[in-house]
């Protein structure tokens, strides 16, 4: 597009690659959008991102912000302002299991910090990095409202709860297991919406 | 079980099936307030049933409704706020999970109500599978004629549309809220103007909590009057309590206002008292926000009276001896729970979530934390104390948005609270078991 401003740095992911949604996604895409009035189409951004970022693999790159900005008819700028915001959207590259383990105040008192330091131990890596076969992420999050069982994590969203040492190897075990398949239980954003 | 109005049906199979769910009474409501009622009716109703918003402010919600600019000729929308991130609350996501209908039930009469031709559900992102549930339950309701255009032949046309966040408490906050749902950052507005008046696109608009929209179905059933019977005072009704931390029975319960707070914590209907038979040491009452209260000034306030799960009566003696109801979200302590340690916990969160448009909150809440870090970590001094109640005093009242004030109270309180154990982890690190002294 001329005239807009597109970002250089280091922080962001540029790969240069083309992306583009599937003829299926799109549609879906179109539809989202037209829940908003006319002219309001920058609304349907967080789901558009929500989606975006997990038909590219789990990451948003500059290349598919700009994609993004582009289909919504939005400057670069403002898609990159949004989806920093965000904890949800990652713009660095992750593992395909993203582990987010609650770090707050209800799950602590139960033995979240326990969990989280044998998470720490067994993937040996901290917060925020990922394991070198690219298989597990790990991050450290504030509150998952799920604090009547906790300690609670979420592995791609979705939600581990009443966890244990043993329940975390568990977990661990299984999603090595579906690391070449794709995992049954797993829920494709643009199927949420009907 | 007495007290049962929102959750009325829950342990039915299948209720989350719209034949289910309408086989049992539902959709009930939408058919007596759209044949016999004006939506001036609903209102009223509404008023008379004294039902204030369960997000957390516990304003009286037909109050709220009647502030909606009338004059204005742009659209209305109504905004369902299930963004529920405030640490110790999980109330909407079980309502969500099991009574999806209980809630759409309830913005249909309430957009009824405001003239609002369109509604939004923001959850908060996490929730992902939450959206699925709700949007096949609105999918139901449509195909079955209670969604869409001229609703039962009423006139009235509404669409439901959820809405996902991705990821940031302060999405929460009503006006940040809006700003998210325009596809923007989560930065609060400055208020005036009100969402009444400016609100979604600049339009007129109600922002209002799952649990305080879901209440409207029930209120129409029953009719204000009897919902005002239902719980005490100016506390009518039920309140959905999600209670966690370290007692026997973790979970979501819809509590009669007016119980008494002991019953609550070792009634076996509810909490079911501490667990491994430990004693209590602290709740924090309402979610993450509130002020913390040691055990004897949560079961009876500073006069000897015995503590009511009322927003009044947890309210009793202000921010010295009392707290609040805020949204529900009851967190025990037991007496191994360090409270320094939590307060830091707490203030990181806080810190992580500002928005960072306000300095005394944005740079407030990471010196608290890096002070808190350093008690709790054994190199803080006594100074240090007094130091975070005055940058916790120089925060409150001095911000955008109320979230200055949720991270200044709990320091202020856990310290007023508990200052000898503040002191102890100075003076003594290690002592407490729970410290982390490296
Ligand atoms: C930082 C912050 C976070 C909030 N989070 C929520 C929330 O998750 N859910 C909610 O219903 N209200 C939340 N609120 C309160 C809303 O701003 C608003 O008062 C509420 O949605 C109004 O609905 P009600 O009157 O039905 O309670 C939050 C407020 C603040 C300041
Ligand atoms: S008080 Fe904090 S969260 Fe609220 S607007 Fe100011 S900086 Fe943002």
């Amino acid at each position: 597009m001329e005239g807009t401003h597109k970002i250089s740095h280091p922080q962001f992911v540029r790969e240069g690659k083309q992306f583009s949604f599937s003829a299926a996604t799109m549609l879906k895409v179109r539809q989202l959008i037209a829940r908003y009035p006319q002219g309001r189409q920058k609304s349907a951004l967080l789901p558009v991102l929500h989606i975006a970022q997990e038909e590219s693999g789990g990451s948003l790159t500059v290349d598919i912000m700009d994609y993004v900005a582009d289909l919504l008819g939005l400057q670069p700028i403002e898609v990159y302002e949004t989806a920093t915001f965000y904890s949800m959207f990652y713009l660095e590259k992750t593992g395909k299991y993203v582990i987010e383990v609650c770090r707050t105040g209800p799950c602590s008192i139960v033995g979240g910090d326990q969990i989280r330091q044998y998470l720490r131990e067994v993937l040996e890596i901290g917060p925020g990095e990922t394991t070198p076969d690219g298989l597990f992420t790990l991050r450290e999050v504030e509150c998952l409202g799920s604090c009547g069982t906790g300690p609670v994590m979420q592995v791609n969203t979705r939600f581990f709860e009443n966890l244990t040492p043993r329940r975390v190897d568990q977990i661990l075990e299984e999603l090595r297991e579906y690391a070449n398949k794709n995992n049954p239980d797993d829920i494709r954003w643009q199927d949420q919406f009907c | 079980m007495a007290g049962s109005v929102l959750l009325t049906n829950i342990e039915v199979p299948g209720i989350r099936d719209f034949a289910v769910y309408r086989a049992h009474g539902g959709y009930q409501a939408v058919e007596k307030a759209l044949r016999s009622m004006t939506p001036s009716d609903v209102s009223a109703e509404v008023t008379r049933s004294g039902l204030r918003g369960r997000g957390g402010a516990g304003f009286p919600t037909g109050l709220k409704w009647s502030f909606l600019d009338k004059r204005s000729d742009k659209p209305r929308y109504l905004v369902c706020n299930a963004d529920e991130s405030e640490p110790g609350t999980f109330k909407d996501r079980y309502l969500m999970q099991h009574l999806p209908h209980r809630l759409i039930e309830g913005l249909i009469i309430s957009a009824y109500a405001l003239g609002a031709g369109t509604c939004y559900i923001y959850i908060r992102g996490e929730f992902k599978y939450l959206v699925g549930i709700l949007e096949k339950a609105i999918n139901e309701t449509h195909r079955n004629g209670f969604l869409g255009s001229d609703i039962l032949g009423s006139g009235f046309s509404l669409n439901i549309f959820v809405h996902p966040g991705a990821g940031a408490y302060i999405c929460g906050e009503e006006t940040a809220l809006l700003e998210s749902l325009e596809g923007k950052r989560g930065n609060p507005r400055i208020k005036p103007p009100f969402p009444a008046f400016r609100g979604l696109y600049g339009c007129p608009t109600v922002v209002n909590n799952v649990e305080t929209l879901a209440a409207v179905g029930p209120i129409i059933s029953m009719g204000g009057d009897a919902y005002a019977r239902i719980g005490k005072g100016r506390s009518t009704g039920t309140k959905l309590i999600s209670a966690c931390g370290n007692i026997n029975k973790p979970g979501v319960y819809e509590i009669e206002m007016g119980l008494p707070v002991e019953e609550f914590i070792y009634g076996d209907r509810y909490c079911g008292g501490i667990r491994n038979g430990k004693y209590l040491k602290a709740v924090i009452p309402g979610g993450s926000s509130v002020p913390i209260l040691p055990a004897d000034l949560i079961l009876s306030t500073a006069k000897g009276e015995p503590r009511l799960m009322t927003y009044e009566s947890l309210a009793e003696g202000d921010f010295a001896t009392g707290s609040m109801l805020g949204s529900g979200g009851f967190i025990v302590f037991d007496e191994d729970a360090c409270i320094v340690r939590n307060t830091w916990n707490l203030t990181r969160f806080y810190r992580h979530e500002s928005c960072g448009q306000c300095s005394p909150c944005r740079e407030g809440t990471a010196w608290m934390e890096k002070i808190l870090y350093r008690i709790e970590h054994g190199g803080g001094t006594l100074k240090d104390i007094d130091l975070l109640v005055r940058i916790a005093r120089n925060i409150e009242g001095n911000t955008i948005c109320p979230l200055g004030d949720a991270a200044a109270w709990p320091v202020a309180s856990a310290i007023r609270h508990f200052r000898q154990e503040f002191e102890e982890h100075v003076t003594d690190p290690g002592k407490c078991r729970n410290q982390r002294t490296n």
